[in-house]
């Protein structure tokens, strides 16, 4: 009797379980299988270096994820998402260092914050008609606004910046994300993991149908019924609630927060390269596109080192030419390219 | 008699063109209504303003007993107006069967039944066979036929078809004449269409009127309009006195 009622209780999540991994070719499932798996023994088997690099690797496939809602699925092009990073960032941070607060009750906080900047950019963009590449000026006006503003809030020390308090942890505090970094590893693996999960949801879903509508034509997405400024609304301010998150992440990951740092516009830039270079509006380019980057720069720094040249911002020169003949090459992201190569539709995979 | 669709002296001026002068008729449901006239009568204007992607100047228009002028066109499509596009504007990297799910998915919530609906109507239009191509890469006549296929997923009460003949072969064009006789007679579906192919207009309307320089001209049976003077003149030009 026991049994049977726990069964009817997991029932629907179960089904969602299911219906998630349904239309999966076994060659997909063979591959997150192996992706998941080799990414959850990793910190068994590197240093803390390496350990740290795949830190910000994930970091990117996470924010690249969550970038990607905006411009991959609903085409609306933001380049100033460092803004909700650095809202989740000093929020988070502010409510730990000044009150004591977890940051997985500051995220509560942050939330909302993210949600109504995420509106507002959106309800001034759609609602005066401001599209293309106009709206992309739009929010990276908003995030120098909110690097400027953070700049001189004296609240948050300004251009001083904020520091959170370093402690030696005898043991991992994962509900104070305080800790040694094979537990962030693990944070991060998990959040980018939901990303992916809760992409491919919406994609699968009506509001994700809609979104490609707008995305590819808008005028006809308002001829086939769809309102389609709410459902822009709805892809900004989920897309600014999910990076927020790697802002708290950010903030206690690293220690300290720097407006001319968190809300630069290079952030920004950095978000988007993961999910360009992966394939844009695709669920695995942005991940592959974070490990490409960051592998492609540490393989510079790798070689630049063995041979012995060290000229300042060749490195820079180097990555450049690199992501041009990357781009050039594979203008459609490499995802799609590699799906064709491996046999697995990569389209809206 | 109460029409589905009726227009009364509506009028759309761009800068110094009048495009639509007092223009005012009524469609009733389960009629298959025609416009016809020479490129630049304002066909296309009327349409964008029943279709909601242009804001009358004056007039009123009214479908089902209530005013929609100047509703915005999504607001129009969910009471009852699809419409196909001039230039076919399918969504290009989504697939065939992509495309329709999204109208279908308009009054159909789940995804799962939205497929199964777009399934139905890529039969009936023939293009179940393609259904998981890429829509850019369809001819012209398919691309055509998904226009008309995504708006029928929206299940509308009115179909509003711009040119939808234009660029397909006799052959083709039969089929689509087909097509459309079929929806309209065994579905009950009111359609207005744009058309310069007179074989299809004359094959498929039950009412027609006629458009030049943005006033009605005539309106009326497609066998009374062929003979009717004003239409003559303006297709061909007035015979020298």
């Amino acid at each position: 009797m026991a049994a049977k009622t726990s069964a009817s209780f997991a029932d629907p999540f179960i089904r969602i379980a299911v219906s998630l991994f349904e239309d999966l070719s076994r060659q997909t499932i063979a591959l997150l299988g192996i992706l998941l798996a080799s990414l959850l023994i990793v910190p068994w088997l590197v240093n803390d270096y390496l350990l740290t690099v795949l830190i910000v690797v994930l970091y990117f496939a996470f924010t690249g994820q969550a970038w990607n809602i905006m411009m991959g699925f609903a085409g609306q092009l933001s380049l100033g998402h460092a803004i909700y990073v650095g809202l989740g960032a000093y929020i988070a941070a502010v409510l730990f260092a000044r009150f004591g607060i977890a940051p997985w009750i500051g995220f509560l906080a942050v939330i909302p914050v993210a949600a109504a900047c995420g509106a507002t950019i959106g309800f001034l963009a759609f609602r005066f008609r401001v599209a293309g590449v106009y709206f992309a000026i739009l929010t990276i006006a908003f995030a120098e606004f909110a690097r400027i503003g953070f700049d001189h809030l004296d609240y948050v020390n300004a251009s001083a910046g904020l520091f959170l308090p370093v402690a030696q942890y005898a043991r991992n505090d994962l509900w104070h994300l305080r800790g040694n970094p094979t537990m962030f590893y693990y944070v991060i693996l998990a959040a980018a993991a939901f990303a992916f999960v809760v992409c491919r949801a919406l994609l699968k879903s009506r509001i994700g149908y809609f979104w490609l509508a707008i995305r590819e034509d808008e005028q006809a997405a308002r001829a086939a019924g769809i309102d389609t400024f709410r459902y822009k609304m709805a892809a900004v301010m989920i897309s600014a609630v999910v990076t927020s998150f790697a802002g708290v992440f950010y903030a206690f990951f690293y220690n300290n927060l720097f407006p001319e740092q968190v809300f630069n516009i290079s952030r920004s830039i950095e978000i988007i390269l993961g999910p360009i270079i992966g394939g844009i509006g695709t669920l695995f380019g942005p991940i592959l596109g974070a490990f490409v980057l960051t592998g492609l720069a540490e393989l510079l720094n790798a070689a630049m080192a063995a041979i012995g040249f060290d000229l300042p911002g060749a490195k820079q020169v180097f990555y450049g030419i690199c992501l041009l003949l990357v781009v050039v090459a594979l203008p459609e992201g490499v995802w799609p390219w590699l799906a064709r190569r491996i046999g697995v539709s990569g389209r809206r995979q | 008699m109460t029409a589905l669709l009726s227009l009364e002296r509506v009028s759309k001026r761009f800068r110094g063109l009048l495009a639509v002068d007092g223009v005012s008729f009524a469609v009733s449901a389960g009629d298959l209504f025609a416009i016809i006239g020479p490129n630049g009568a304002g066909k296309t204007t009327l349409f964008n303003m029943i279709a909601g992607a242009i804001v009358p100047d004056q007039g009123s228009i009214n479908f089902a007993g209530e005013p929609i002028g100047g509703l915005p066109a999504d607001a129009v499509c969910r009471r009852g107006i699809a419409r196909t596009f001039q230039i076919v504007r399918p969504f290009p990297a989504l697939t065939v069967e992509d495309n329709v799910i999204i109208g279908a998915l308009l009054h159909i919530r789940d995804v799962g039944k939205a497929r199964a609906r777009a399934g139905d109507i890529l039969r009936s239009l023939d293009l179940f066979e393609q259904r998981n191509r890429i829509a850019a890469t369809l001819t012209l006549p398919d691309r055509k036929r998904l226009e008309v296929a995504r708006a029928l997923a929206t299940e509308p009460r009115l179909l509003l078809l711009d040119e939808v003949m234009a660029g397909l072969r006799p052959t083709e064009s039969d089929r689509m004449v087909a097509i459309l006789r079929s929806l309209n007679r065994d579905n009950g579906l009111t359609i207005v269409l744009i058309e310069h192919v007179m074989r299809a207009v004359m094959a498929l309307a039950s009412n027609v009127l006629v458009l030049d320089h943005g006033i009605a001209i005539a309106q009326g049976k497609p066998e009374a309009i062929v003979r009717d003077s004003a239409v003559v003149q303006s297709y061909l030009g007035a015979e020298p006195v």
